[in-house]
């Protein structure tokens, strides 16, 4: 359809509304782009809790002892909860369930390309729940301010229940890491190899996001990629101190001018790689999440055929 | 629906129709209103309360928990916002600050 003065008085309404500070709700006018980049942004995000519990989940029958096997259930579980609450905030711009789920196993939406390395010792378990679900953290407070009052109220939500999340991989890591030799190791390996893929979790730079400048006006995006990356890297630095481990990157060093943790350049051509389909898991992942869809048709039929034929039982009465 | 012998159609195997939306309710602690808090999908009622518990209070957030058909709720239209609201910002008078009362005094 071809813009209408009216279309231009609300797109101004509407942008006049965003700069005032004032929340976008289901039922408001908002121009297409707004909504299509909101559901996009969502349902990618909604995409990533579910996905997300696939590395981690691969350790719960392993868990090393009870405690740790209950922490890391009610983990995994609450990703769950996380992705449902974002799959109910994209439906109330008029997407349905299970349409996004067919986009995300026919490989037509994304997930965080974080999930796509395979977690390969119980020392992963802790560097996911403090490097991961750390960054995760820091872009969701950012989020929490977010424009439209469903995504920023699924995130006040999840916020709160990420903390623990955190503290249970810092926990665990802190254990490994005062542990026997062998112990130390594997939790350092851990770290090596998660700390790259964390810190491309806040996206390309800046001057390569082609999407960030309208995603600011809007007041989707609150705070730049560039800038989340730096508070996370200015957080864990101390971090990692207490927990005795090493992050790997020689050019980590403090920067007295800039107040900042300086750091050495990202390999962008892997996250491109990754993005792209090439991680090690790619294939896994959505091979798991399709079989769990069609494995629970029967259930999801069922359950229906139950609730017509007690319908049609209650008209006849 | 397919029989065993027909290729497995992914769309129509799945999600011909998602299970009903519900709007679901918590009262945090007895003597508070229930307050919404999120929706879900279930078949029915039964089973919209129980996904309720295990998405929405698996902290103890609550005591009670209603569900609410979505298509049940009717609302206001956010356009009509000025003219349904703005009558009541004219009547400063429904205001206790409207009035002045002896400073002295607990009123
Ligand atoms: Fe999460
Ligand atoms: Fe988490």
């Amino acid at each position: 359809m071809p813009p209408t003065n009216s279309d231009e008085s609300r797109n101004l309404a509407f942008q006049q509304a965003i700069d005032a500070d004032r929340t976008v709700e289901p039922r408001d006018w908002m121009p297409e782009r707004y909504r299509s980049t909101m559901i996009r942004q969502i349902a990618q995000h909604a995409h990533s809790e579910i996905i997300g519990m696939q590395p981690e989940g691969n350790w719960i029958t392993r868990a090393p002892s009870l405690r740790r096997k209950a922490i890391l259930l009610a983990k995994v579980q609450d990703e769950a909860g996380h992705g449902l609450y974002l799959y109910a905030a994209a439906e109330t711009l008029g997407v349905g369930r299970g349409e996004l789920t067919e986009l995300l196993i026919t490989g037509r939406q994304k997930y965080s390309s974080i999930f796509n390395y395979p977690t390969q010792t119980w020392a992963d378990v802790g560097a996911i729940g403090w490097l991961v679900d750390g960054a995760a953290i820091t872009n969701q407070l950012a989020l929490t301010k977010t424009s439209y009052g469903p995504y920023a109220r699924a995130m006040v939500r999840i916020c709160r229940e990420e903390s623990f999340h955190q503290r249970q991989g810092f926990e665990l890591l802190s254990e490994l890491s005062r542990g026997t030799v062998a112990q130390h190791e594997m939790a350092q390996d851990a770290v090596n190899r998660w700390w790259w893929p964390a810190l491309m979790m806040f996206g390309p730079p800046d001057t390569e996001s082609p999407n960030t400048a309208q995603s600011m006006a809007w007041k989707i995006k609150r705070v730049s990629n560039d800038e989340l990356r730096q508070r996370f890297v200015d957080m864990t630095v101390p971090q990692a101190q207490a927990l005795a481990l090493d992050l790997p990157d020689p050019q980590l060093r403090w920067n007295e001018a800039r107040g900042h943790y300086d750091f050495g350049p990202i390999d962008w051509e892997e996250f491109r790689q990754v993005v792209g389909g090439h991680g090690a898991c790619n294939a896994q992942r959505i091979a798991v999440r399709r079989a769990a869809d069609e494995d629970g048709a029967w259930v999801r039929e069922a359950a229906r055929a139950w609730e017509v034929r007690q319908n049609s039982r209650t008209s006849a009465a | 629906m397919g029989g065993p012998a027909e290729q497995p159609d992914f769309r129509s195997v799945s999600h011909a129709e998602d299970w009903p939306l519900w709007e679901v309710f918590i009262r945090g602690r007895r003597g508070l209103s229930h307050q919404h808090v999120g929706s879900l999908h279930a078949p029915d009622p039964e089973l919209a309360l129980q996904n309720a518990r295990d998405l929405y209070t698996r902290r103890g957030e609550g005591v009670s928990i209603w569900v609410v058909r979505s298509t049940e709720v009717h609302a206001s239209d956010p356009d009509d916002q000025g003219p349904l609201f703005d009558p009541p910002s004219d009547k400063a008078y429904r205001h206790p600050t409207f009035y002045t009362v002896p400073e002295d005094l607990q009123l």
